[in-house]
């Protein structure tokens, strides 16, 4: 039992989601709501496994579990509970009520689990695969919409591209060394490398910035992000980002660690980009969806800031960002899928004028969540910043910082504008009254992100002590 | 000397009809070229030694996939010459690209060493004494049991994908609840009356919907 302990999150979640397909064919009529609490309790459950698992290298290497890799699980199980939670009143509304949806966000979940605890470069294939088959299925949900079909084209055709070259680029390291093993990896690749290997390498990375989209690889996301269904954005702007930032973590630090020179610079570039291009692409948008997917993209750009110091403070700050990115980003969609008038949803900004006379709870906490994102201190997305930036300035990344603080000012001219949109513009949203499971994921956002600054200790020592497992 | 000329022989065909898949204008020739150079592909697969690869690729691309793609071409109403209509156009543009990567290949390629370590550090070198199949077997259900579980499930999500974004449940035909019909009862249905000369009968609006 001991033995199976550090793969039961990983079981549950597979024989779990098997079980409650079952449940879901034979029950009549579609029991999407038991399927959608079936998976919340499943999801709990592994989180709770996985907090008890010891740390070990498990199938001859294929897989390790470490304080790093839980502490990502942790991250990715409550990302999937609020995308559940945000889902369930949502997509009845809006008719795409299935009961496959939770079980398909499980399958995704256990990719992700596969993912963040790979010690092989066929696991974290084998893993990634699973994830982004089962977002691209979610993505096109809502299969009578042309907006959300499209999007699940999309990402299925982009997707596809990025997960060639990375399979590409493991082809080229594994013709180079001669094994897919991390710890194998790390020992072999020195300071004297070929060509194969750092073209290699550099696909690696394609195909894992695309996963986070970052810039340059990020031309899926506004659109993806705009045409799926709010619920499965909500998921999608959490949860497989964590997922990927901690496997973008683990692969640059653990097989790739010596090539640190090789690699720093290709970080600084994608998140010099994705910073520039959040900050200013995000301008001009109108619809909140689409803000939100190029506030994702500069997000991921400062959280890439810690990885590219490459120091052990670096990836604490990386983790201490994604963990508070998630937890801004969950409660700014709860915010975002309340917005309907008369049944029907609403994701222009412009909706949100008056929110604050109407609405005052509501209006706040979506303030709350744009402040935070913006990095106004005391929120917590300022602290965020502040780890990744003060990692940086250690490292000597003085010109990534600079970037990093204009670019975040420049943001806050449009996070800013949604806050200004809803107490100064004159209007009535008269949206419809919030359901329970939304105001509960909303408040838990707003008071997280509010009250970090009280008590900012479990998460630093807990990333800390990941990142100390992570660098080893 | 003949595994030699057997190479050159299938890599030609292998190569010509690739490029027949491409340029043929007529959907299901190509759906056929392609076939052809799977079954190549599967020939030089065969001559490296690799024997399994080579009925797998014979038995899932020639088999399945292939002929899956002639279904949907023959089935489905494509509009192929719409297709290739930008092909003038951007095909400078894509040749130019395909240079670039060419000459990167080939970089790579030629440039091309494996490190020092790298027969020491193989994990599971081919066995002297096994056919491949056997010793991938050996591996696969063993080592990379997880992996190949984990496959498994890429193939579950992807058969619940192909149901959720294709499965309807419409209501195409009347079909007859036999246990409904025996249930009913003459008083649900029937009511009589006895109508005044002249006066007529009031229908309750109730039943009007019903009729």
């Amino acid at each position: 039992m001991t033995s199976l302990l550090p793969i039961l999150p990983a079981l549950l979640l597979g024989l779990g989601a098997m079980a409650l397909l079952i449940v879901g064919v034979l029950a009549k009529p579609e029991p999407a709501g038991f399927t959608t609490w079936g998976a919340i309790v499943l999801l709990v459950a592994a989180a709770l496994v996985s907090c008890a698992a010891p740390d070990t290298l498990l199938f001859h290497g294929l897989l390790k579990t470490s304080l790093f890799t839980r502490f990502a699980d942790a991250l990715v199980y409550t990302a999937a509970v609020a995308a559940l939670l945000l889902a369930l009143d949502y997509n009845r509304k809006e008719g795409i009520a299935r009961f496959e949806y939770p079980i398909l966000v499980l399958l995704g979940v256990l990719g992700m689990v596969v993912m963040i605890s790979a010690a092989d470069l066929m696991t974290l294939y084998i893993g990634f695969e699973l994830q982004s088959l089962a977002l691209y299925i979610a993505a096109a949900l809502a299969r009578d919409s042309v907006r959300s079909t499209e999007a699940g084209l999309k990402y299925f055709v982009l997707g596809a591209l990025a997960s060639g070259l990375l399979v590409y680029g493991i082809s080229l390291v594994y013709g180079f060394t001669g094994t897919t093993s991390f710890a194998a990896l790390a020992g072999l690749l020195g300071a004297n490398i070929g060509y194969g290997a750092v073209i290699g390498l550099v696909f690696v990375i394609v195909g894992l910035a695309f996963k986070i989209s970052a810039a340059p690889f990020h031309m899926w996301t506004p659109d993806v992000y705009e045409g799926a269904p709010t619920s499965v954005t909500a998921l999608f702007g959490t949860a497989p980002k964590a997922a990927a930032m901690a496997l973008f973590l683990s692969v640059m630090t653990g097989p790739f660690g010596h090539l640190l020179a090789q690699w720093q610079m290709i970080i600084e570039i994608l998140a010099i980009i994705s910073m520039a291009l959040g900050a200013l692409a995000a301008i001009g948008q109108t619809n909140i969806k689409r803000l939100m997917a190029y506030s994702s993209i500069g997000h991921m750009g400062y959280a890439l800031m810690g990885l590219a110091a490459g120091t052990e403070a670096g990836i604490q700050a990386t983790l201490i960002y994604v963990a508070i990115y998630v937890v801004m980003s969950f409660g700014a969609f709860a915010c975002i899928i309340a917005m309907r008038r008369r049944g029907q949803a609403v994701e222009k900004i412009s909706d949100l004028a008056g929110l604050a006379a109407q609405r005052p709870g509501f209006a706040f906490a979506m303030a709350l969540f744009m402040w935070a994102m913006a990095g106004i201190p005391p929120l917590s997305g300022f602290f965020g910043k502040l780890y990744v930036f003060s990692a940086a300035l250690n490292a000597g990344l003085v010109t990534l910082v600079i970037i990093g603080i204009i670019t975040s000012v420049i943001s806050a001219f449009y996070y800013l504008r949604v806050i200004k949109v809803m107490y100064f513009d004159a209007g009535a949203p008269d949206f419809d009254a919030v359901p329970a499971s939304v105001n509960f994921v909303m408040a838990v956002g707003a008071a997280v992100t509010a009250l970090f600054i009280l008590l900012p200790a479990p998460l630093i020592t807990a990333a800390s002590a990941a990142a100390k497992a992570l660098m080893g | 000397m003949i595994v030699n000329l057997a190479f050159y022989f299938f890599s030609f065909i292998l190569l010509a009809s690739a490029v027949m898949v491409v340029t043929s204008r007529n959907p299901v020739h190509a759906v056929l070229f392609l076939i052809l150079a799977f079954v190549n592909a599967a020939v030089l697969f065969l001559l490296a030694g690799a024997e399994f690869l080579a009925f797998i690729l014979a038995i899932v691309y020639v088999g399945a996939v292939a002929v899956l793609f002639l279904f949907v071409v023959m089935m489905l109403d494509v509009d192929f010459a719409a297709l290739k209509e930008g092909f003038q156009r951007y095909a400078p543009v894509g040749a130019l690209v395909a240079l670039v990567l060419f000459g990167e290949l080939f970089l790579v390629v030629s440039g091309w060493s494996t490190l020092a370590g790298a027969p020491a550090a193989r994990l599971y070198p081919t066995p002297d004494n096994l056919t491949n199949t056997a010793a991938l077997g050996n591996l696969i259900y063993t080592s990379y049991l997880p992996l190949f579980q984990l496959s498994g499930m890429v193939l579950l999500v992807a058969m619940i994908g192909a149901i959720v974004l294709t499965h309807r449940d419409r209501k195409r035909s009347l079909h007859q609840k036999l246990s409904a019909q025996h249930a009913r009862t003459p008083e649900q249905t029937l009511r009589l009356v006895r109508p005044e000369l002249g006066a007529g009968v009031s229908v309750p609006a109730s039943e009007k919907e019903a009729t």
